[in-house]
């Protein structure tokens, strides 16, 4: 892929030249899947007759797919909202470490510091592992505006796919909605497996190995902590093994 | 009209739930030294995570997926991972691959 060129013209158009270009980059494929996704995430919300205006509510607000199912698992099992809170933001934690990290590949010297709060809203997945993947053979300037138009492609078909999910829920055969659900962790898995292969060294690689071996056991001690337990278990193994290599 | 309520009491607190994390990563990711160790873990918890999750969703998913026999879903995986690599890195191709061993076994077990 091509890196966004710092050039002479005016800092608008270069802005608008890397928003484009990071439109560009998600659409077709990622758009595709993720969209696919959220086919199973409007077909979960339309087959328990939940409305369509709730759906698109919850992927408006709070684009992060796998708290959303569980937002919507909870509910149907009658749940309390503060069991549900907890919960949603336990499996939205990653988003976290996630926003750390690309921080830094983003900011900008100069720019004011609303931007990043504005942008942090879209960080997920799938624009999260494109741009750390991608933003290092960009102008430092054009980073930010890559990823908000990657997100924004990804976020219209991630309401597109939720519209055509709740619609197509009755219609839907069981065993495309569950091969549809199931896009979504096959999607990461080679997403991520991607994203490793620009890399410097293989910390990221590590920590991918490790976090993901971790977690079996990890959810045999404490299926709510699992994910916790095995990222920070994983990451500090993955440090230690960077701290290694460096001395080296 | 109260379970709407309920509902959409729910959706704002997980938007916040949600929105959080990401606030907090910006006010603590714009502080450290993008060359520094604690920045290299904090970036490596991120991947740690996300490769948890992606084995508790395959392991151990929730709902309807449960219908489906472990060997079944790994051997999806499986599947993605191998049409991935042969199919020249196609993100695509090894999606496709995945949902169509889960339609496949699913139109057995559902019926």
């Amino acid at each position: 892929m091509k890196g966004v060129a710092a050039d002479e013209d005016s800092p608008a158009r270069g802005t608008r030249r890397a928003l484009l270009a990071g439109a560009r980059a998600a659409a077709l494929a990622p758009a595709l899947v993720l969209g696919a996704s959220y086919v199973g995430f409007g077909s979960l919300v339309g087959a328990h007759e939940l409305s369509l205006e709730f759906a698109l509510f919850n992927t408006l607000t709070a684009w992060a797919l796998p708290g959303q199912v569980v937002l919507v698992e909870l509910y149907l099992a009658g749940s309390g909202v503060l069991a549900i809170v907890l919960a949603v933001g336990l499996a939205n934690m990653r988003l976290a470490p996630m926003t750390v990290a690309m921080m830094p590949l983003v900011a900008a010297p100069g720019r004011p510091p609303w931007r990043l709060y504005a942008s942090a809203f879209f960080v997920a997945v799938t624009c999260w592992a494109m741009t750390m993947a991608q933003a290092p053979n960009m102008a430092r300037s054009d980073r930010l505006s890559w990823f908000i138009g990657c997100s924004l492609v990804l976020w219209g078909a991630s309401l597109a796919g939720t519209v055509v999910g709740f619609y197509a829920a009755a219609e839907l055969p069981a065993a495309l909605t569950l091969a549809l659900v199931f896009l979504n962790p096959v999607y990461f898995l080679l997403l991520f497996l991607q994203s490793t292969q620009g890399a410097r060294d293989a910390t990221r690689l590590v920590a991918l190995l490790t976090g993901g071996a971790l977690c079996v056991p990890a959810h045999f001690y404490s299926p709510e902590w699992s994910l916790l337990i095995a990222g920070l278990g994983g990451g500090t193994v993955a440090a230690l093994y960077r701290v290694a290599m460096v001395r080296r | 009209m109260s379970a709407e309520l309920g509902l959409y009491g729910a959706a704002v607190a997980a938007a916040a739930a949600t929105y959080f994390w990401r606030g907090f990563g910006v006010a603590v990711g714009g502080r450290l030294d993008p060359n520094g160790l604690l920045f290299e873990w904090f970036a490596a918890v991120a991947y740690a995570i996300l490769a948890a999750l992606v084995v508790r969703l395959v392991v151990f998913p929730s709902g309807e997926l449960r219908e489906i026999a472990l060997a079944v879903r790994l051997g999806a995986c499986a599947a993605a991972l191998g049409t991935y690599v042969l199919f020249g890195r196609s993100l695509f191709a090894g999606c496709f691959a995945a949902a169509a061993v889960i339609a496949a076994a699913a139109s057995g077990v559902l019926g």
